[in-house]
């Protein structure tokens, strides 16, 4: 077996023809389920754990501060006791609190974000599962999470969470048209919506480059639209802390907390991936037509790195945002969406469509 | 499909085992919140179960009425969204359809504008 970190079919093959060598069918199934589920389970935490670490040294220096320095080498361990701590903390049940329904609520925000992740490509060849839908698939099972944060701000019995929780779900559903429609838009330019083939299809330049304006204007909206799908400043009004205490999750403790955290980082994770993979070509290395040896090079760079890095970059972007612009009010946020991102983005598919039908794209 | 073929097929690219990342995410919450229910030290007092209200006690009930704006934001939300999925299928086959194609969505999105634009001057987009 050869192992290549340029397409890691070969390598899952490998996996596969070698448990079945070993063992019958069943317990070939259960193995493999087995080290899906680890693998995935643990990129999961890293992520989750790297992104808030990530978060307070990004504040940290738009604020002119070190950031968490104790904890390890540069802090890089605080996030790790920071959830040592939040596992040993008491669970507090409210008065009154209709508890199924506030227990269940961790357990939707965290399975949506777990969903989504599963059509992510990361790779060639290192992809859970390739959808023939998966565009449409991610935005469907992303747009779940919202249940849960609906049935944690009700039955929390507190008034905070309950204005939390309205907030966000009528701040949710609204950017989800915009998020949904500047995707489309790309899906005229890709004609498929299955994600290794928008990858394939960017190998001789990204979307953002050969879409021409629409595209752009596409990419700016997906940006602002998935800022507010995931509760992150300076769409924060769910949980407002400075007038809302937490929000919806204001009475939950511990462990339970941490969740709502996490599926919140996850978010923003898994909207960062897609707005990598649809603009900026996924994997695939950075390709200027005609320069043979820079593309050469470029190709040189493994395309996981290259998944990470743009993903990384997008999410530096959204955390920027977070820390510089003010809190809008709800109405703001409405006006902002159903009289500006909502008109543009219909003209932006038809306008998309119109480049296509002419053949003006790359 | 047998369970025996469960992730056989297609080699992980069934719609199947997305049962797979149910399970992961119900065994990461439900173990980690079973870990925490165990370990963690409880401790009680009268004024620790109530409702969090700026340190004063809460008055009346919490589940009250609140903003009809909510709800019209919601109903206009189901119409833009039901045509989500209409216009999906739509942005995958544009390129073949071609002229058609263009056209159509051309009528369609007028019709949609037209509803956006008697909301609008309803003043069901003015949040009061």
């Amino acid at each position: 077996m050869e192992f290549n970190i340029y397409d890691f079919t070969s390598f899952t093959k490998w996996i596969d023809e070698s448990l079945n060598a070993a063992m019958s069918p069943f317990w070939v199934m259960i193995t493999e389920m087995a080290i899906i589920g680890v693998a995935i389970l643990a990129f999961y935490a890293l992520v989750g754990l790297f992104l808030v670490y990530a978060e307070r040294k990004v504040c940290a220096f738009m604020q002119n501060r070190v950031g968490p320095n104790r904890v390890g080498p540069f802090g890089i361990f605080q996030t790790i006791a920071d959830l040592l701590k939040l596992l040993m903390k008491e669970l507090v049940y409210i008065k009154n609190a209709d508890k199924l329904l506030f227990n269940i609520a961790p357990f939707i925000v965290i399975t949506a974000s777990f969903l989504a992740i599963a059509a992510i490509p990361f790779a060639r060849g290192l992809h859970a599962i390739d959808f023939n839908i998966g565009i449409f698939y991610v935005v469907a099972v992303s747009s779940l999470g919202v249940i849960g944060i609906l049935l944690a701000g009700w039955s929390s019995n507190s008034k905070y969470s309950l204005i939390g929780a309205m907030r966000s779900g009528a701040q949710i559903v609204s950017y989800e048209l915009s998020v949904g429609l500047s995707l489309i838009t790309m899906v005229v330019l890709a004609g498929s919506m299955q994600l290794s083939t928008i990858v394939e299809a960017q190998a001789n330049g990204w979307f953002i480059f050969t879409g021409h304006v629409p595209a752009v204007i596409a990419f700016v909206i997906f940006l602002i639209a998935s800022t507010a799908e995931t509760n992150r400043g300076p769409f924060d009004l769910a949980e407002a802390e400075s007038e809302l205490t937490a929000g919806f999750h204001t009475e939950y403790s511990g462990i339970r907390f941490a969740f709502f955290f996490l599926a919140e980082y996850m978010n923003m994770f898994i909207v960062a991936s897609i707005a990598a993979t649809v603009f900026w070509g996924g994997w695939m290395p950075f390709h200027v037509p005609g320069w043979e040896g820079f593309n050469t090079v470029m190709d040189y760079i493994p395309p996981f790195i290259w998944y990470i890095g743009k993903t990384a970059v997008i999410i530096f972007i959204l955390m920027l945002f977070k820390w510089t612009f003010p809190r809008l009010r709800i109405d703001q946020l409405l006006t902002l969406e159903w009289k500006y991102l909502l008109p543009i983005n219909l003209f932006n598919v038809v306008l998309m469509a119109f480049i296509v039908l002419m053949g003006w794209h790359w | 499909m047998n369970f025996a073929q469960f992730l056989k097929t297609d080699k992980l690219m069934s719609a199947d085992s997305l049962i797979l990342f149910f399970i992961v995410a119900t065994v990461l919450v439900g173990g980690a919140i079973l870990f925490s229910t165990f370990m963690a030290p409880t401790s009680s007092n009268p004024a620790k179960f109530e409702p969090y209200e700026c340190g004063i006690p809460t008055k009346g009930t919490t589940w009250l009425q609140f903003n009809v704006g909510y709800y019209l934001f919601a109903i206009l939300f189901l119409v833009f969204d039901v045509e989500t999925v209409f216009v999906f299928p739509w942005a995958v086959v544009m390129k073949e359809l071609g002229m058609v194609a263009f056209v159509e969505i051309v009528i369609f999105f007028f019709v949609l504008v037209l509803g956006l634009a008697y909301a609008w001057k309803k003043k069901a987009l003015v949040w009061e």
